[in-house]
């Protein structure tokens, strides 16, 4: 590699730039997760279909129908909540009664997933889909002109559009009565059944808020890396994984993090790393595992004393 | 007065295990009535089943005239019916201030709820103190009053207590049966579960002794203090 770009701000910058709106991708998708996880302390595994299914919604929205970006993104949020919704009738809900295993319920997501993904291929084929350059101009902005700081449009509006939704959703679950049902649930199930809280009516609100997450970070991912296809959610889906654990199971600001933490890694090594782009997912994986190792609870977690 | 509660034919159980096997007891309006039992004589169960949170499977529940088995728990809470359960059931990552707020879920008067959340600071001062640490910082003892308090801001009409005496030191315990007295006298009635079964019979209207999921002996709680079989069963250990 050459030299160099070790001392080029420039270029410095630039990883920054795109690391974090990697990371920024990964902590969407993680969010509602991590919700998910909350709530019902299990790991949904249909999570990355959802995510996979919306971003052909807005696909079949503005490439196939035509429509502006700002109706593409609602139609794939709306998409992916009436999905995550589907999935706590279809899924979870049925196998969900007192003292249930919660492997049963894991098992019931991937064989969603597995079902989700196969319809996708039947319906749209294994060939990659890409949004035609009328959705959103894929030329960058240079700052400091070209061979300066490149930054994309879609770039831009995943940052902006991620940081607002942090910001969204943690106002959401500090302040407004659901957001506090939501915390209660997921700290104690029992507990909140107790103080009259209507669990089943939490958790499907839950899965309304995951699942449109899922589907604003399907239709974001799709832009920024221009790819559609049925087995685009199982890359995310191992980082958002790992993201969650990093972050600590269940906490949000720490999913959150840990997602520009794994994006960052990521791109540095690709930058920095002779033949980063091959072995990123190892460097990025050994990052976390010592992370865990010094810090098992995640990043922000909390070790927790009762989820009773 | 009347029944406030009405248990009859109550029949507990989880899978082949028959935790209770038709319960009849009643609770009379603005009382306290103290349950005793062996470990596992299914006093827990009876609880939860008056809560909703275990399905009971058969039997009737009247609570004020109505019949509650098989309600939601979140209707059950709604009517006035509140448990503080054993274990205490506290949310431990969120603040006092939260735990509080939470026990007055289902309540629209929120005048009422702030003079009320006033008199819970004033029956307990340590949680008005620690209102922004998280709960499960709080010491067991202060554990025991945030889950007491939080259950009286849901307004109960009846409270049920299951073993607030569990865990805390004896200084404390007096303590928690001075306060449950309190809270009766100001017109909640009380259905209380205790190993302490001296101190729970002395505050109590009546008792109820379970035995293997049914019920052996009831009375008043002087008669209950001087009856042999609770005596020997349960007052033996304990001096004074
Ligand atoms: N979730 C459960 N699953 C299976 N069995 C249970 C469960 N909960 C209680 N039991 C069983 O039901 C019986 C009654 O238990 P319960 O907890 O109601 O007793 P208890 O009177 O409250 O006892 P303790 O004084 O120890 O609290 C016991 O045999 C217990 O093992
Ligand atoms: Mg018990």
């Amino acid at each position: 590699m050459d030299l160099s770009l070790l001392t080029d701000p420039v270029f410095l910058a630039q990883n920054i730039v795109d690391g974090l709106s990697r990371g920024a991708l990964y902590g969407v998708f993680a969010m509602g997760f991590t919700l998910i996880f909350g709530v019902l302390d299990i790991v949904n595994l249909a999570h990355a279909a959802t995510f996979m299914w919306c971003a052909f919604v807005g696909w079949l929205v503005m490439a196939v129908g035509g429509l502006p970006l700002p109706i593409g993104l609602v139609a794939a949020t709306l998409a992916g909540s009436l999905l995550g919704v589907g999935l706590e009738f279809l899924a979870f809900r049925p196998i969900r009664k007192e003292g249930a295993d919660r492997l049963s319920s894991m098992i019931s997501s991937i064989g969603a997933s597995l079902i989700m993904v196969s319809i996708a291929e039947a319906v749209f084929g294994v060939s990659t889909r890409r949004f035609p350059s009328k959705v959103l101009d894929p030329r960058p902005f240079f700052i400091g002109g070209t061979g300066g700081l490149r930054i994309s449009r879609a770039q831009i509006l995943i940052l902006v559009a991620s940081t607002l939704l942090m910001i969204v959703l943690g106002w959401f679950i500090r302040k407004t009565r659901t957001g506090k049902a939501i915390r209660a649930v997921s700290a104690s199930t029992k507990a909140s059944l107790l103080l009259g809280i209507n669990v089943n009516g939490v958790i499907v609100r839950t899965f309304v808020i995951a699942g449109g997450l899922a589907g604003m970070a399907g239709v974001l991912v799709a832009l920024l890396t221009n790819y559609i296809s049925p087995p685009m959610g199982s890359t995310v889906e191992l980082r958002g994984l790992a993201v969650i654990i990093l972050g600590g199971m269940g906490n949000m600001e720490g999913a959150i993090l840990a997602g520009f933490l794994l994006g960052l890694v990521e791109t540095f090594t690709i930058a920095y790393v002779p033949g980063g782009s091959d072995i990123k997912d190892a460097i990025a994986f050994l990052v976390l595992f010592f992370i865990l190792l010094v810090k098992p609870e995640g990043l922000l977690g909390k070790k927790k004393a009762d989820r009773a | 007065m009347g029944a406030l509660l009405e248990v009859k034919g109550l029949k507990v159980g989880y899978g082949g295990i028959e935790a209770v096997r038709g319960l009849d007891f009643s609770v009379p309006e603005g009382t306290i009535v103290t349950m005793i039992g062996a470990n596992g004589a299914g006093k827990s169960s009876t609880l939860l089943a008056l809560s909703g949170i275990v399905k009971a499977r058969s039997g009737s529940i009247l609570f004020a005239g109505r019949e509650i088995l098989g309600l939601r728990p979140d209707r059950i809470v709604g009517l006035g019916l509140v448990q503080v359960p054993e274990g205490r059931a506290i949310l431990s990552p969120l603040s006092v201030a939260e735990n509080l707020d939470l026990g007055a879920w289902t309540r629209k008067d929120k005048k009422a709820v702030a003079a009320d959340l006033e008199k819970v600071y004033g029956l307990f001062p340590r949680l008005a103190e620690r209102s922004k640490q998280t709960a499960g910082s709080l010491s067991g003892g202060e554990q025991q009053m945030l889950a007491i308090g939080r259950a009286l801001l849901a307004s109960p009409r009846l409270l049920l207590l299951d073993e607030p005496s569990m865990g805390l030191a004896p200084l404390l315990v007096a303590s928690i049966f001075t306060t449950i007295k309190a809270i009766a006298r100001s017109g909640t009635t009380v259905l209380l579960v205790e190993q302490n079964a001296r101190q729970a019979l002395k505050i109590a209207d009546r008792g109820i002794v379970l035995s293997h999921g049914k019920l052996l002996l009831e009375g008043s709680g002087s008669e209950l203090l001087e009856n042999k079989v609770v005596l020997e069963a349960f007052l033996g250990k304990e001096g004074g």
